[in-house]
């Protein structure tokens, strides 16, 4: 949606990459974050190489000419300045390397030892220490120098030839240039990398959601197998995609119902109003006609009814009225209410229900719920037969309430018996007889709300269902 | 008997009102809760008919709290659009006498509307109830007929207690449902008429003349002669 949403702009900038401006683009900047991160590590290792080696040598340089001085104007605090024009001398003859370089000069600046032929004119004398361009005996180098004022006026230099330590260097530096350069180039490959594999991986689930959204719910995100973060994400976008495709489904399977079920009764009460408009040729004719059609709009009513009802149990807002309550009376009562009916067609209702029974819940619901399997059973068993609503507490389970109602009707077949709890299900038996397929919707609503479960079994004939009823809060009548 | 209806819906207003005028009852009307308020706080009726959600900055139930603030005790029945359990709770709550959720058939209210105005009246405790030469002994709990002992089960008795309680007044079978059984749904066989039935064999059946009388399509009413 963004994608298009980008790719509809004018405004949008020029540099895009499948429409996504390359500022704005995750992909890119992760590869710039990954460049910026690789160079700043390539800088931190060239400083620590340029520290510890070039850094190094010129410390170690200094080192030495510190200590050299010291031992010179030793010398010369000790023995005079015959006796350190001597110590240079010996110094001189005895460096194999020949990279030191020794200069002492009077206050005229006139040379009296060293192997520099005069005091470079470059060097003030406030600076003690300094990088010195020397010619000696002809060839140009460079010298590291440090300066000393002696008691006496007079001035003593020592210095290292530095030349060779210059030219590693030089040699070091260029070399951390060319690997700078490989650094740019592979910080850059990785960053492209980086920013590839970003979008590969987005791509799939950008993909997918796009194709959801434009109308296909059977598209899921690829899930590589590894078990990384991607497939915990893809995972979880296709968890949510299963469950918005079952929403949708129920959504669709009820609106096809809310279609059916109530279309036929509305065209019905239509068409009974058009004929008594029509055809009626006495009022009472005409009356007989309305009241027709009063009863199929009384119908729909109830089945919005029921509907509501469901929909507002489901929503579980009336949770918070739940209450302990003892389910024995209250059982006693319904089953009284439909001995009557069930009498009436010669059907014996037998009931076992212990004297005292606690649950918890909410009273009126789960009176409709037992009303309903009961209204069922007296429904679909034949005249004669037997119904008996069993009740106790759950085995194996505490506090919790089973409540059973076996009828010797057709019962439902075995592969009808899992939609049978959906909205508006009808079996084939249930065709002739009124109802609106609302009843077992409405006590899987009621038992879901307690915690519960309902269980559609044979009896063989007839129908066998087991509700419970979860009572983790009751707490006991007895106490 | 003076009936309050106050209720902003002008078909549902008029179709009410009509109904009420034919049934005998002398009908003012409201469309706003400010001037439904003002009519019941100034005026005496018997019965108020109020829908919930109304124009006008009070809705029913604030209406109805601040009557009852004002220690007015005029029977109320709410007429709403609103059906849900809370809603029905809430309104009950606040005052009310009596919840309807619409879409309603207008016997059921009517026969609503009239009970209240009796329960209105009738707030000593009886303990003896007669209809013609049927007598129910409140205290005893027991039953005669032409000075004959009928025999009833706890529920019979109940009601047939109910219907005596509303002798002269169609009583219908969701009253029964609430009235009788304290159960707010609909059952979808007719288990009233059943039971009903069944009070008849004991309590007409033997006497020859009929006390229990039906009424089409509204429900039953307890009466002597035929209506």
């Amino acid at each position: 949606m963004r994608w298009g949403r980008n790719r509809g702009s004018p405004g949008a900038p020029a540099a895009s990459v499948n429409g996504i401006s390359l500022l704005r683009s995750a992909a890119f900047r992760f590869g710039v974050i990954y460049a910026a991160l690789f160079g700043i590590s390539a800088v931190a290792l060239a400083a620590f190489l340029w520290w510890s080696t070039a850094g190094l040598l010129d410390r170690q340089i200094e080192d030495q000419i510190s200590i050299d001085s010291l031992n010179l104007v030793d010398r010369y605090e000790e023995g005079g300045p015959q006796a350190l024009m001597d110590s240079i001398g010996e110094r001189i003859i005895g460096n194999v390397d020949d990279d030191t370089l020794y200069l002492l000069v009077d206050p005229g600046f006139r040379r009296l030892a060293g192997n520099l032929e005069t005091w470079p004119g470059s060097l003030t004398l406030d600076d003690t220490w300094r990088d010195l361009p020397i010619d000696r005996g002809g060839l140009q180098s460079l010298a590291r120098v440090h300066y000393f004022e002696l008691p006496g006026g007079l001035h003593l230099l020592v210095g290292r030839d530095i030349q060779n330590r210059a030219l590693m260097r030089k040699l070091l530096a260029s070399g951390m240039l060319w690997a700078a350069a490989i650094a740019v180039a592979l910080g850059s490959i990785g960053a492209w990398a980086v920013r590839g594999l970003f979008r590969a991986t987005i791509a799939d689930v950008s993909a997918t959601a796009s194709a959801v959204s434009a109308g296909d719910l059977s598209r899921r995100v690829r899930v590589s197998g590894s078990d990384d973060e991607f497939d915990l994400l893809a995972q979880s976008i296709n968890d949510m995609l299963d469950r918005i495709s079952r929403l949708m489904d129920g959504v669709r399977q009820v609106s096809n119902a809310i279609a059916h079920d109530l279309r036929t009764p509305i065209a019905r009460a239509r068409n009974r109003l058009e004929e008594a408009a029509h055809d009626a040729s006495s009022e009472a004719d005409l009356r007989a006609g309305i009241n027709r059609a009063m009863g199929d709009l009384d119908g729909v009513v109830a089945i919005f009814q029921a509907l509501l009802r469901i929909a507002e149990i489901e929503a579980g807002a009336r949770r918070s009225a739940f209450v302990p309550l003892d389910l024995s009376p209250l059982l006693t009562d319904i089953a009284e209410l439909y001995e009557a009916v069930a009498e009436d067609r010669h059907i014996r209702l037998e009931t076992r229900i212990p004297a005292c029974l606690p649950g918890f819940g909410d009273r009126d619901m789960i009176q409709q719920a037992v009303a309903n399997l009961l209204d069922n059973a007296v429904k679909f068993s034949p005249d004669g037969a037997r119904i008996r609503l069993i009740c106790g507490p759950q085995p194996g389970v505490v506090d919790s309430v089973r409540i059973e109602v076996i009828d010797e009707g057709p019962g439902i077949p075995e592969p009808d018996r899992a939609q049978a709890t959906n909205r508006f299900f009808r079996g084939e038996q249930a065709r002739s007889t009124p109802g609106s397929g609302l009843g077992l919707s409405l006590v899987l609503a009621v038992a879901q709300l307690h915690g519960g479960t309902v269980e559609l079994l044979d009896s063989r004939p007839g129908l066998h269902v087991v509700m419970t009823l979860s009572g983790q809060q009751a707490a006991s009548l007895n106490a | 008997m003076r009936v309050l209806v106050v209720e902003d819906d002008k078909d549902v207003a008029n179709f009410v009102v009509k109904g009420l005028r034919e049934a005998g009852h002398v009908v003012e009307h409201t469309s706003n809760g400010r001037d439904g308020l003002f009519m019941a706080a100034s005026e005496n009726f018997d019965a108020i008919v109020l829908d919930r959600m109304l124009p006008g900055g009070i809705d029913g139930l604030k209406l109805l709290e601040t009557l009852r603030g004002q220690n007015n005790q005029t029977p109320v029945l709410f007429l709403s659009a609103m059906a849900q359990v809370d809603d029905r709770v809430r309104g009950l709550k606040a005052g009310g006498d009596d919840y309807m959720t619409k879409p309603f058939a207008f016997a059921e209210l009517l026969a609503r509307v009239e009970a209240l105005t009796r329960r209105g009246k009738g707030d000593q405790p009886t303990t003896r109830l007669v209809v013609a030469d049927l007598e129910m002994d409140l205290l005893s709990r027991s039953v005669r007929r032409a000075g004959q002992k009928v025999d009833l089960q706890p529920r019979e008795f109940r009601l047939l207690e109910f219907l005596m309680r509303h002798a002269g007044q169609v009583v219908t079978r969701t009253m029964l449902l609430e009235g009788v059984w304290d159960y707010h749904f609909d059952p979808q066989t007719n288990v009233i008429d059943v039971h009903v039935s069944r009070l008849r064999q004991k309590v007409d059946k033997p006497f020859g003349q009929p006390l229990i009388h039906t009424i089409r399509n509204a429900g039953y009413m307890l009466r002597l002669e035929e209506p």
